[in-house]
C-alpha cells in the first residue's frame, strides 16, 4: 500500500500565553511512500516527525493537506477505520493482560464478516509471534519481559491484524545499545517479509541510514531532503543536513571561494571549478581528509585515536566551527604522536560548499 | 551515639505525649471498660467483669434499629456513590473545555460544613404547614403525592440520608478516581484506539483494570465511611436521633456516652467495639476480594 | 470511486457519535454540576429572603425581588453567632497551631535521625492510623471529665491535635530531601534544630501548608467532639452552633435566618478554598478522607 502525504500541515495553539500564536508542527509535507518500503523519518527532537507519525496513523488531524492511502483519501478517517498498525516508544504494553491476550487484543476487536473464532485468533497470533520469535513467551505477562521482549511483543501486536501501513515510533529509543543493534536488524527482516510499507521515526541517524530504503530528514517541521540513505549522505542539499548525518560529524570551515579556489584561513586547499565567488562554508567528512606532508590543510593535533582498522586523528583549526576536527585515516599510515601540526590534502567529493547565509548547497564540479 | 539516641527520643515526646495519652491509653481502655458490668461513672467502680455489657447492647432495640439504619446506609451509598462518581470521573476526563470549572464546583461540598449544608437540606425536603418544600413541590409537578421525609415515614426519611450522604462523599471519590484515571498513560488509549477498539471494551478490559487498585481504596474507605456515619443524620433529623429512628451505630455510642441516655461508658465501648469488629471484617473480607480482582 | 464514498459516510457518522456523545457527557456533567451547587444556591436566596415573605410562599420561589440582609444582622444579634465564630477561629489557631509543633519536631526526627528503636516506634505510629476515632473518643471523653476540663478550651483542644496520618505525610517528604544537604550542613557545623528550620521546613513549605489547610478545614468542620465536650453555649463551636440555632435559636420557624447563619459559617471555607484549590485538591487526593 503506498501511502501519499499531500501538502500536509499542522499547526498548534501556541501553549505560551504571553505570546499567542501557533507552532507549525508539520510544514508542508508533501511525499510519496512507495508500496513496501521502509522509510525512515529522521530529525532532532521536536522537529515534527512524531507529529507526521499521528497524523498518518490518525491520532491528530491535520490543520490542511490531505493523506491518501493507495487512491483512498483517509485524511478525516479516525484511525480505527485506517487500518494502520503502531508500535509505541514505550511499547504501550497492556500490563494486566498476558502476550498472548495482548496480540490477541487487535483481533478481538475485528466485527461483521472479519469477525474470528478463538482457534482462528489464536492461530494467528501464534503465528505472528513466531515471526518475532516470541512464542514460547505467550503466558507471561509484560512486566515479567526484558526491554526487546516487550518491544517484539509490541510489534507483534501492531501486525496480527496485517495492518496496510505499519509505524513505529522511536523503536529502538529504550533499548539499550547492544540490543539495539539486533533489533533493528530484526525490524528489518520482519518488514522484508511481511512486505508491509513502513514508516519508523528516529532521532538516531546511525539507525535511521542502516535499515531504511529511504529517509527523510526534518527540521522544524520542514522537510530538508528525502531519498536514499546513502544518496542522502552523499549529497546533502544543505548545511542542517550535511551535519545532522554521519559519525563522526562533518568538519564546518569558514572558507572563502575565489576564482574557483576554496580559501580556509588565506590558504587555498581546494580547486572548486564552478562555484561563484564569495564566503562560504565548507564542510568536511573524516573521511574526506588525506594525510599529507605537503598537504594545504594545516590543523593543530590533538592526539590520536586509534580504532583497530582505522585511526582518527584529532585536531583543530581556527576557521573549523568545531572544536575538535576528526579525520579518519587508514591505520596503515604513521603519525607522530608529538608532532604538532598534521597536513592534509582533500578529496573533493566527500568537500561540500554551503552558502554563508542560507546554508544551500553550493555545487562545483568535482572532478 | 547515647547522645543521639536521647536527641532522637527528645524530637518525638510532644508526639509521643499525645498520641500516649489521647489514642493510645484509649485504645486499651475502651477494651477494659466494655467488660466491666455495672460501672458507675459517678463513683468509678464496677461490679465486675464480664460480657454482659455486649449482651445488654445487642439486645437493646436501639442498637438494633441503629446497626439495621447503618447497615441499609452502607448498602445504598457505597455502590451507588462508587457508581456515580465513576461515571463522572469518566465523563470529566473525557472533555477538556470548562474541565477545571466542572472539578472544582464537584469539589466544594468536601470544603463545607457537614452539619450547616445538612440544614439547607432538610428545607429542601421537609413538609411544613406553611409550604411542602422545594422538593415535594416538584414530586406533586410530576404527579406524584407530597410526602415529609424529614418527620416522615421512614423510607423517605433514609432516602433524604441516603441521598445526603452520597452528596457529601462524592467529592472525595470523584477527586480520587479522576486523579487515576489521568495517571493512565494516553498510549494506552492511542493503542486501543488505532486497533479499533470499541469504547465500552476499552473502558472494561483497559481502563478499569488499570484504575481498579484505586477503584477499591475507595470501596474500602467507603465502608468504613459509612459505616461510621452520624453528623448526616445528625445535620437533617436534629441530635435525637433515636427518636427520629434514624440513628446509626456512631450515634449510639455517643448518645450512650453523653445525650439522652446519659453516661455509659461501659455500654458505650461495648457498642464501639462491635462497630469495629463489623468494619474490621467487612476490610478483611474487601481486601480478599480485591485481591483476586485487582492488577497491580 | 464506491470506495471514496464509504469512506466519506464512515467519517461523517463518526464525527456525528462523537457530537452526540460530548452533548451527553456535558449535559450528565452540568447535571451533577447543579445539583451540588443547587444547595448553595439556595441556601443563599434563602437568606436574603425577608421572614414574612419567605413565609407566605407556599410554593417556594427561585428568586426574590426584594433582598434583605436582615437576616444577616438577626443571625448575629438574636444568637451568640460572633461568639461561635470566635470560638471557632480560636480552636482552629490553637489546635493547628500546637499540631504543627507536636508533627514536625517528630516528622524530623523520623526522617533524619538515627536512634535506637526508631523503627519500632516508627511502626506502631504507623498502625495507630487504623485505629478509628470512635474507639478512643470514650476514654478521651471520661478523661476530659474527670480532669474537670468539659465546657473549657482545653479540652476541646487537646484531644484534638494528635494526627498521625500528617506525621507521616511529613515524614515522607522530609525524607525526599536529599542526604548530601544534611551532610554538607553538618560540615559546615549547622545544629540539627538549625538545619530543621533552615532548610527542612523552607523546603517543605507546600506539604505543610497543604497540612495546615487540611486540619483548618477538619478543625473548622469539627462536630463530634465538641458536641460531647460542650454544654455550655459559650464554648460551642460553628457546627454546635448551627445545631443548636435549629433547636433552640429564632425559633424554630426562622428558616431565612437559619440559613443567614449557614452562609456565615460556609463563607471562611469556601473562600479559602477558591484560594488554596490546587494545594487542597492535591492534600486530599494524596490520602485525606472525609474527617
Amino acid at each position: 500500500m503506498k501511502v501519499v502525504l499531500q501538502n500536509l500541515t499542522k499547526k498548534f495553539p501556541n501553549r505560551n500565553k504571553k505570546e499567542p500564536g501557533e507552532v507549525i508542527a508539520v510544514n508542508d509535507f508533501t511525499f510519496e511512500i512507495p508500496d513496501g518500503k521502509l522509510i525512515g523519518l529522521l530529525g532532532p527532537s521536536g522537529c515534527g516527525k512524531s507529529t507526521t507519525l499521528n497524523l498518518i496513523c490518525g491520532l491528530q488531524k491535520p490543520t490542511s493537506g490531505k493523506i491518501f492511502f493507495g487512491d483512498d483519501d483517509v485524511t478525516g478517517l479516525p484511525p480505527e477505520n485506517r487500518g494502520v498498525g503502531l508500535v509505541f516508544q514505550n511499547y504501550a504494553l497492556y500490563p494486566h493482560l498476558t502476550v498472548r491476550q495482548n496480540i490477541v487484543f487487535p483481533l478481538e476487536n475485528l466485527k461483521g464478516k472479519d469477525k474470528l473464532t478463538k482457534e482462528q485468533m489464536n492461530e494467528k497470533a501464534l503465528e505472528i509471534a513466531k515471526l518475532v520469535q516470541i512464542d514460547h513467551l505467550m503466558d507471561r505477562k509484560p512486566s515479567e519481559l526484558s526491554g526487546g521482549q516487550q518491544q517484539r511483543v509490541a510489534i507483534a501486536r501492531a501486525l496480527v491484524k496485517m495492518p496496510r501501513v505499519l509505524l513505529l515510533d522511536e523503536p529502538l529509543s529504550n533499548l539499550d545499545a547492544r540490543l539495539r543493534l539486533q533489533t533493528r536488524e530484526e525490524i528489518k527482516r520482519i518488514q522484508k517479509e511481511t512486505g508491509i510499507t513502513t514508516v519508523f521515526v528516529t532521532h538516531d541517524q546511525d539507525e535511521a541510514m542502516s535499515i531504511s530504503d529511504m529517509i527523510v530528514v526534518m527540521k522544524d517541521g520542514v522537510v530538508q531532503q528525502i531519498g536514499q540513505p546513502q544518496e542522502v549522505y552523499d549529497n546533502p542539499v544543505n548545511l542542517f543536513v550535511a551535519k545532522f548525518l554521519g559519525t563522526p560529524p562533518i568538519g564546518v570551515y569558514h572558507g572563502t571561494v575565489s576564482g574557483e579556489k576554496l580559501l580556509i584561513d588565506g590558504t587555498c586547499v581546494l580547486d572548486v571549478p564552478g562555484a561563484p565567488d564569495g564566503e562560504v562554508y565548507a564542510a568536511i567528512r573524516p573521511e574526506g581528509y588525506i594525510l599529507r606532508d605537503d598537504g594545504p590543510l594545516c590543523c593543530r593535533m590533538s592526539n590520536v585515536e586509534v580504532m583497530g582498522r582505522d585511526i582518527s586523528i584529532v585536531s583543530t583549526h581556527p576557521a573549523c566551527e568545531n572544536t575538535a576536527i576528526r579525520s579518519i585515516i587508514s591505520a596503515e599510515n604513521r603519525v607522530a604522536d608529538d608532532a604538532e601540526t598534521v597536513r592534509f590534502a582533500l578529496k573533493p567529493a566527500k568537500v561540500y560548499l554551503f552558502d554563508r547565509t542560507t546554508e544551500a548547497r553550493i555545487p562545483f564540479a568535482a572532478d | 551515639m547515647d547522645q543521639q539516641n536521647r536527641k532522637g527520643w527528645l524530637y518525638l515526646i510532644p508526639a509521643i505525649l499525645f498520641l500516649g495519652i489521647f489514642m493510645v491509653y484509649p485504645l486499651i481502655d475502651v477494651f477494659i471498660y466494655s467488660v466491666e458490668e455495672g460501672y458507675n461513672s459517678a463513683s468509678q467502680t464496677y461490679a465486675g467483669v464480664g460480657g454482659y455489657n455486649y449482651g445488654y447492647v445487642l439486645r437493646d432495640p436501639y442498637f438494633l434499629q441503629a446497626l439495621k439504619n447503618t447497615f441499609i446506609l452502607v448498602i445504598i451509598t457505597v455502590p451507588l456513590s462508587t457508581g456515580i462518581a465513576l461515571l463522572i470521573s469518566v465523563g470529566l476526563s473525557s472533555i477538556e473545555k470548562l474541565r477545571h470549572l466542572y472539578q472544582t464546583v464537584y469539589f466544594l461540598p468536601y470544603v463545607t460544613n457537614t452539619l450547616a449544608v445538612g440544614l439547607v437540606f432538610m428545607i429542601l425536603f421537609k413538609k411544613t404547614a406553611y409550604s411542602d418544600g422545594l422538593v415535594n413541590l416538584i414530586i406533586t409537578m410530576f404527579g406524584g403525592t407530597a410526602v415529609d421525609f424529614i418527620d416522615g415515614p421512614y423510607w423517605a426519611k433514609m432516602f433524604v440520608l441516603c441521598f445526603y450522604t452520597i452528596w457529601v462523599v462524592m467529592p472525595f471519590k470523584i477527586l480520587i478516581l479522576t486523579s487515576a484515571l489521568s495517571s493512565v498513560n494516553q498510549d494506552y488509549y492511542n493503542a486501543a484506539r488505532i486497533d479499533g477498539t470499541p469504547k465500552w471494551r476499552i473502558f472494561t478490559k483497559i481502563t478499569l483494570p488499570m484504575i481498579s487498585p484505586m477503584l477499591f481504596y475507595l470501596i474500602i474507605t467507603g465502608f468504613i465511611g459509612a459505616f461510621k456515619a452520624y453528623s448526616d443524620a445528625v445535620a437533617l433529623f436534629g441530635t435525637n436521633l433515636n427518636a427520629a429512628e434514624m440513628n446509626t451505630i456512631v450515634g449510639y455510642v455517643y448518645d450512650m456516652l453523653y445525650g439522652d441516655s446519659g453516661g455509659y461508658p461501659s455500654y458505650a465501648s461495648a457498642a464501639a467495639i462491635i462497630l469495629f469488629a463489623i468494619v474490621l471484617t467487612i476490610t478483611v473480607i474487601n481486601l480478599l476480594v480485591s485481591r483476586k480482582h485487582v492488577h497491580y | 470511486m464506491n470506495n471514496h464514498l464509504d469512506y466519506e459516510k464512515i467519517e461523517k457518522r463518526a464525527a456525528a457519535k462523537k457530537r452526540v456523545l460530548n452533548g451527553v457527557v456535558y449535559t450528565l456533567l452540568t447535571l451533577w454540576g447543579l445539583m451540588v451547587l443547587f444547595p448553595f444556591y439556595w441556601m443563599v436566596l434563602t437568606s436574603v429572603k425577608s421572614y414574612g415573605s419567605y413565609n407566605a410562599e407556599y410554593i417556594p420561589k427561585f428568586f426574590t425581588l426584594t433582598p434583605t440582609l436582615q437576616n444577616y444582622a438577626d443571625a448575629f444579634t438574636a444568637v451568640p453567632l460572633a461568639q461561635y465564630f470566635l470560638n471557632t477561629i480560636l480552636f482552629t489557631v490553637v489546635t493547628t497551631a500546637i499540631m504543627l509543633v507536636v508533627i514536625i519536631p517528630a516528622a524530623f526526627a523520623f526522617a533524619r535521625l538515627q536512634f535506637r528503636g526508631k523503627d519500632l516506634v516508627f511502626t506502631l505510629f504507623l498502625s495507630l492510623m487504623m485505629i478509628p476515632n470512635e474507639l478512643v473518643i470514650i476514654t478521651n471523653y471520661v478523661t476530659i471529665t474527670n480532669l474537670d476540663l468539659r465546657n473549657t478550651f482545653m479540652g476541646l483542644i487537646l484531644p484534638s491535635v494528635a494526627s498521625v496520618f500528617y506525621i507521616y505525610l511529613l515524614k515522607e517528604n522530609f525524607a525526599q530531601i536529599p542526604d548530601e544537604l544534611y551532610w554538607a550542613a553538618k560540615v559546615d557545623g549547622t545544629s540539627d534544630w538549625k538545619y530543621l528550620w533552615k532548610v527542612m521546613i523552607p523546603i517543605c513549605r507546600p506539604t505543610l501548608i497543604t497540612i495546615t489547610i487540611l486540619k483548618v478545614i477538619e478543625c473548622w468542620n469539627s462536630y463530634v467532639w465538641p458536641r460531647l465536650v460542650t454544654d455550655d453555649p459559650a464554648y460551642y463551636l460553628v457546627s454546635n452552633g448551627i445545631q443548636e440555632i435549629r433547636e433552640n435559636g429564632f425559633g424554630r420557624e426562622n428558616i431565612p435566618a437559619m440559613m443567614a447563619a449557614v452562609v456565615v459559617i460556609s463563607v471562611p471555607l469556601v473562600v479559602l478554598f477558591l484560594i488554596f484549590r490546587k494545594k487542597i485538591m492535591e492534600g486530599v487526593a494524596r490520602g485525606g478522607t472525609k474527617g
